[in-house]
């Protein structure tokens, strides 16, 4: 079998998300879990542009790892948390946890079985014009996204709203 | 209009000759693995050789502007060998390991830093045909990639578990994300100018006259605003508080030593160049020629002018500019740059989108 370097790239974009992924949540400090999302967060973004939606990456970069985690790091730096996180967990939640790993993985493999992947539906590193994306949000027909976008810009105004009430000076 | 003067200089013919020679020697796969490899390799030499520049042109500016005279022992005349000492120097220092840091966190924050850096330095345009990252949506991937680098600052002041570092961090995170907003308004302003988020596209819609004139007063102003908030991004004066050195040490990179204090150092002065560079694209033109529309005879002269002397030219132009700024102005208080950015630069910078929206859809642009 051929590998191509696209499947060489995934495979090793796949496995450092694997392994930060788990850092994440095993890490005892919380500073460290942050960082390791992060990583995470990058890989994701590299995904999108290796399947040439630059667009959806970039907006990965630039608000996940630019902005959600640039919050939470400050969120840290901003409270006292440098005590270590690392827990003994009791029995019965070890228990839950498994269970709910196991039902978790059982139910990817089902969904990914079962779906029929639309295969080369879209051309190898070829780039989705951003135009598409935009007339895709804003239109009113079929897989076309106006409601939603409409229904989140509502709530965007509300959540300003709101941040304004909380800080204005009283 | 006859464009086909853009053409004198393009790479684009002789990129194409490298890939058909490589793939005839090996399968395509290999061909494209070798010239990403070359291309880093000469994108991390043009960072290294850019940043020894800047410094030195820094020294000889800053001198020139406190009325003295700079270096000028090192390296016969005008001190040329100052900087290539010093690069040696800092090569040789040792790196420090601190008591009771966050050795991980510590050591990964300068990786970070000059990560984002050399990530958007990679977006230039430097010729027709020399693009290195072109991609459709080429100048939100910069604003996007270079939102990195607050991060591994944030992570520099707080791994290094010092008090001064951490204020220095806190000042400069905060400083950096509100500035973003200003400066990714005024590149909204020129893509709405430009109907494109290409960078390449960018340049090409300026062959008829650079933004800087094309949108009559606006994109002036909006030049300005994105030099301002350009500047406070790259962490210089008048916005130079993260290291404020009589209140600071040296902010988030005081507990730094050897290398790792220089990645801070490079990524502040390619920063520098970045922010001139993307200026220089979105307003005056990028690797365009300078025309003057009528006047043919002098617009073929400009034209025997290669792109990479103009791109080099301007943006050395706007770097003068930035370091004019910086030695000039004294340094800002915190709240002052908080008040300067939320109370008005952003309102500014958002009524001029707003009628560069007007204007373009009543078609009153050039």
């Amino acid at each position: 079998m051929e590998i191509t370097l696209q499947e060489v790239v995934f495979g090793i974009i796949a496995l450092m998300m694997a392994v930060c992924s788990v850092l994440a949540v095993t890490s005892g400090k919380i500073l460290r879990a942050a960082t390791a999302l992060l990583f995470v967060l990058f890989g994701t973004s590299v995904l999108y542009f290796m399947l040439g939606y630059t667009y959806l990456g970039a907006v990965q970069l630039s608000v996940y790892a630019g902005g959600i985690v640039v919050l939470y790091v400050f969120s840290i730096l901003l409270t006292r948390s440098d005590k270590n996180m690392n827990e003994r967990i009791p029995r019965g939640r070890w228990f839950a946890a498994a269970v709910t790993v196991l039902v978790g993985f059982v139910l990817t493999l089902f969904l990914l079985f079962t779906n029929g992947f639309a295969l080369n539906s879209i051309p190898a590193l070829q780039e989705l014009d951003p135009e598409t994306v935009g007339k895709a949000l804003i239109g009113m027909g079929k897989y076309q996204f106006v409601l939603p976008f409409e229904v989140v810009s509502v709530l965007l105004l509300a959540c300003m709203i709101g941040a304004i009430m909380i800080a204005r000076k009283r | 209009m006859n464009q086909s003067f853009l053409d004198y200089y393009s790479l684009t013919p002789f990129t194409e000759w490298i890939h058909r020679t490589l793939c005839g020697v090996m399968p395509e796969n290999w061909a494209v693995f070798v010239e990403g490899v070359a291309l880093g390799v000469v994108i991390l030499l043009a960072y290294a050789v850019l940043a020894v520049v800047l410094i030195y042109m820094e020294r000889r500016v800053c001198g020139a502007f406190q009325c003295r005279i700079g270096p000028n022992r090192v390296g016969g005349r005008g001190g040329l060998l100052q900087v290539p000492a010093d690069v040696l120097k800092i090569l040789t220092k040792e790196i420090i390991r601190l008591k009771r840091a966050d050795h991980l966190l510590y050591e990964l924050a300068p990786y970070l830093v000059i990560l984002a850096s050399i990530i958007s330095f990679s977006c230039l345009p430097w010729n027709k045909g020399a693009e290195v990252l072109d991609m459709q949506i080429g100048i939100f991937f910069v604003l996007a990639s270079s939102s990195i680098g607050v991060l591994g600052i944030l992570l520099a002041g707080w791994s290094s578990n010092n008090k001064y570092t951490i204020i220095g961090a806190v000042r400069s995170g905060a400083m950096i994300i509100s500035y973003e907003l200003s400066l990714g308004i005024t590149v909204l302003t020129v893509v709405i100018l430009s109907g494109t988020m290409s960078i390449s596209g960018i340049v090409e819609s300026q062959a008829g006259g650079w933004n800087i004139f094309k949108g009559h007063i606006l994109t002036l102003v909006a030049f300005v605003i994105y030099l301002i908030s350009g500047n406070a991004e790259a962490n210089r004066g008048p916005f130079d508080l993260a290291e404020a050195e009589q209140e600071l040490t040296a902010g988030y990179h005081t507990e730094y030593s050897g290398m790792h204090f220089g990645f801070f150092y490079l990524a502040e002065y390619l920063n520098l160049f970045i922010t001139s560079g993307i200026a220089s694209t979105l307003f005056l033109g990028g690797w365009m020629p300078f025309h003057v529309s009528g006047l043919d005879g002098f617009n073929a002269v400009m034209d025997y002018i290669p792109g990479i002397v103009w791109f080099l030219g301007k943006t050395f132009f706007v770097i003068f500019l930035l370091m004019w700024i910086r030695w000039t102005f004294p340094r800002l208080r915190i709240d002052q740059v908080l008040t300067l950015e939320w109370k008005y630069l952003m309102q500014l910078s958002l009524l001029i989108m707003l009628l560069m929206v007007v204007l373009k859809v009543f078609g009153l642009v050039f």
